[in-house]
């Protein structure tokens, strides 16, 4: 096993190495004049562009300009995000856990409403129950998200007033802004329940009730296809009837035989899917004005906030290279015969 | 070749639900030919796809005899930008399926066809590219070309060929071993001449219907794009951005909340239905093309 994740994790840099190539090739559409945002800080430094220009080699050839800016990059040093007005690692520090929060908050709730639906309906198929997943998994794939979002803000805000936008009031930015209140994760639900104030955590918890309704709705598709064919294509296999034949109830030949094996693909896939989610909240923040990466991302993508935006890819990146090696794992853990190859 | 696409009409015509999808397709169809006959364009219009403008109030208008879809902030008329906005989501579907096509078959092509350090190198450019979150990448590559409907479509292009590419290769891999090859081979036949006359139109059927079938997930991309301000500009015929418009007029006035509905609805029910079309034609198509499913 750990070998197999030693042997993973040497192919890590060449993947990340691969993705600066692309990002760093994708600038190249941009003058040198541009690119020059990467290391400008101040903006006393813009009427000295000429010098930045040469400092960084922006005119030299791309493998030169490449080597500079990774060799800065790997100095831990990302430029200067003009949307978030601050250093882009410190802007990835304050807005990723906002994003995390909603991601984390949404994925368990995809996680058992897909498992549960995808098994159903396998098991009672063609039945009414898999007629309206396949409803629910039709209407998820073709509603797009931000029209889910701005129909959902206006019942529940416009109409009920129960749940607005936003990540928290503003008693609650004033409290945890104040000396009251000691971040110690970053995650709002978190953080109020070990300051003990309850009012906050209410206050957080009403906030992420649309925006992961919204990522539910379509995410969950696909994980109901997925469970569903994986579980049609156990439960006619032969130890599945000799399950049934040794007199065992139902419920213990689908939930403990069947599924513990359908589940396998589903479980390679979850990492995958937190990923997508984190993805897919770019829209999602943006419509309930949620203050995370993907809102940053999309300002700063709006206004050429060039550093702002490689930040915010390279922050991908790395999820998606993290996503990848634990779905890897998981899928060794599960499946004793991958570790072996 | 013949008596799939007679199994496949079969089985649509067995399905009422891909039949519904059919209809609507057409009906979008039907709209976007004749959309200069439903919303005639003002003789002093510049360019058939600005949405005419009657006023400058900023509050949206409800539906009326005289805007009968009501109209956004800066009272553009809703129905005209629904009517051509259909043409502009045909023009964006079809232009990025083929053109992430053309890119597809090229890479996929050589990858299946050369094979070794090739296929080893393109094909994990194409798992890179395919595992990233789609939006993150049109989002940064939009950044980078400046936003506008034409880098919407580049960015979308050059984010969806990686599953044309690799279905295409598994193909080539498997038809690149028939006898026919050979015998082209033997009689001489560049490699060019092999891949792009023997074996990709070999190959090619169905990446075809699956790919026109993407034109319903292009177009949500599309308007996602627009939503968050990077595609069309204000006042074009584009459904997303028509959505994007209602983004301030979530909330009505005190005693009618919904007051502002149709800024939301309707171009939202439009995308909603459209995209209702593909994926419900898509669905009994992927079924019939799915080789475990035979």
């Amino acid at each position: 096993m750990l070998a197999f994740i030693l042997r993973r994790l040497a192919l890590l840099p060449l993947v990340a190495l691969g993705v600066t190539l692309l990002l760093f090739g994708l600038l190249q559409f941009l003058t040198p004049e541009m690119r020059a945002s990467l290391y400008i800080k101040d903006p006393r430094q813009l009427s000295a562009m000429e010098a930045v220009i040469q400092k960084y080699k922006l005119r030299d050839p791309f493998p030169v300009q490449y080597g500079v800016w990774l060799k800065q990059l790997l100095g831990g040093d990302l430029g200067y995000s003009e949307t978030a007005k601050m250093p882009v690692g410190e802007a990835v520090r304050a807005f990723f856990p906002a994003t995390f929060e909603l991601a984390l908050f949404s994925f368990f709730p995809i996680l058992t409403i897909g498992i549960w639906l995808g098994t159903q309906s396998a098991v009672k198929k063609d039945k009414f129950i898999d007629q309206v997943s396949r409803f629910m998994a039709i209407t998820g794939y073709s509603l797009p998200s931000f029209v889910l979002g701005l129909v959902l803000l206006m019942i529940f805000y416009g109409h009920l007033k129960l749940l607005p936008p936003g990540r928290f009031s503003l008693e609650t930015d004033l409290l945890i802004h104040s000396e009251n209140f000691r971040q110690y994760t970053g995650l709002l639900l978190a953080d109020s329940i070990l300051n003990r104030k309850l009012w906050v955590f209410w206050d957080g918890f009403k906030h992420l009730i649309l925006p992961s309704i919204t990522l539910c709705y379509i995410n969950v598709a696909l994980l109901v296809r997925i469970t569903r064919s994986s579980m049609l294509e156990e439960i006619n296999k032969d130890y599945v009837r000799t399950a049934r034949a040794k007199g065992l109830s139902e419920s213990v030949v689908i939930n403990k035989h069947a599924r513990k094996n359908a589940l396998i693909p589903v479980i390679t896939l979850s990492s995958l899917l937190f990923v997508g989610i984190l993805g897919g909240v770019v829209i999602t923040e943006t419509v309930f004005n949620y203050p995370g990466i993907g809102r940053w991302g999309v300002n700063a993508a709006q206004q050429l906030d060039i550093p702002g935006v490689i930040g915010f890819a390279l922050l991908y990146s790395c999820l998606f290279v993290l996503g990848n090696l634990v779905a890897d794992t998981l899928y060794a853990y599960v499946d004793p015969r991958i570790r072996l190859k | 070749m013949s008596s799939e696409l007679a199994t496949l009409l079969r089985r649509v015509k067995k399905n009422p639900l891909s039949l519904l999808g059919l209809g609507l397709i057409s009906f979008f169809i039907l709209i976007a030919i004749l959309a200069p006959a439903l919303a005639p364009v003002p003789p002093n219009s510049r360019d058939s796809y600005l949405i005419p403008q009657t006023g400058y109030s900023s509050d949206p208008v409800r539906p009326s005899r005289e805007h009968i879809f009501g109209t956004t902030e800066q009272q553009y008329d809703m129905y005209y930008g629904i009517i051509w906005g259909t043409r502009t989501a045909f023009k964006v579907g079809v232009t990025v399926v083929l053109t992430s096509l053309a890119i597809g078959i090229i890479l996929g092509g050589l990858a299946g066809f050369y094979g070794r350090w090739i296929d080893e190198a393109l094909m994990r450019f194409t798992d890179i590219i395919l595992a990233f979150p789609h939006i993150v990448l049109a989002v940064v590559i939009v950044a980078v070309l400046g936003p506008s409907l034409k880098n919407v479509m580049i960015a979308i292009a050059l984010v969806s060929w990686p599953s044309y590419a690799r279905l295409l290769r598994g193909d080539v891999l498997s038809i690149k071993e028939r006898e026919f090859v050979l015998a082209a081979r033997a009689l001489g036949a560049t490699d060019f001449r092999i891949l792009f006359r023997h074996v990709i139109p070999n190959a090619i059927y169905p990446l075809l219907v699956l790919a026109s079938l993407d034109i319903g997930n292009i177009v949500i991309y599309a308007a996602a794009l627009s939503f968050l301000g990077l595609g069309a500009p204000m006042g074009y015929a584009d459904w997303g951005q028509l959505i994007s418009l209602s983004r301030n007029w979530i909330l009505g006035s005190s005693g009618n909340p919904f007051e502002y509905w149709h800024t939301v609805l309707i171009p939202g029910g439009t995308i909603f239905l459209f995209v209702l079309g593909w994926n419900l034609l898509g669905d009994a198509f992927r079924d019939i093309l799915d080789p475990r499913q035979k």
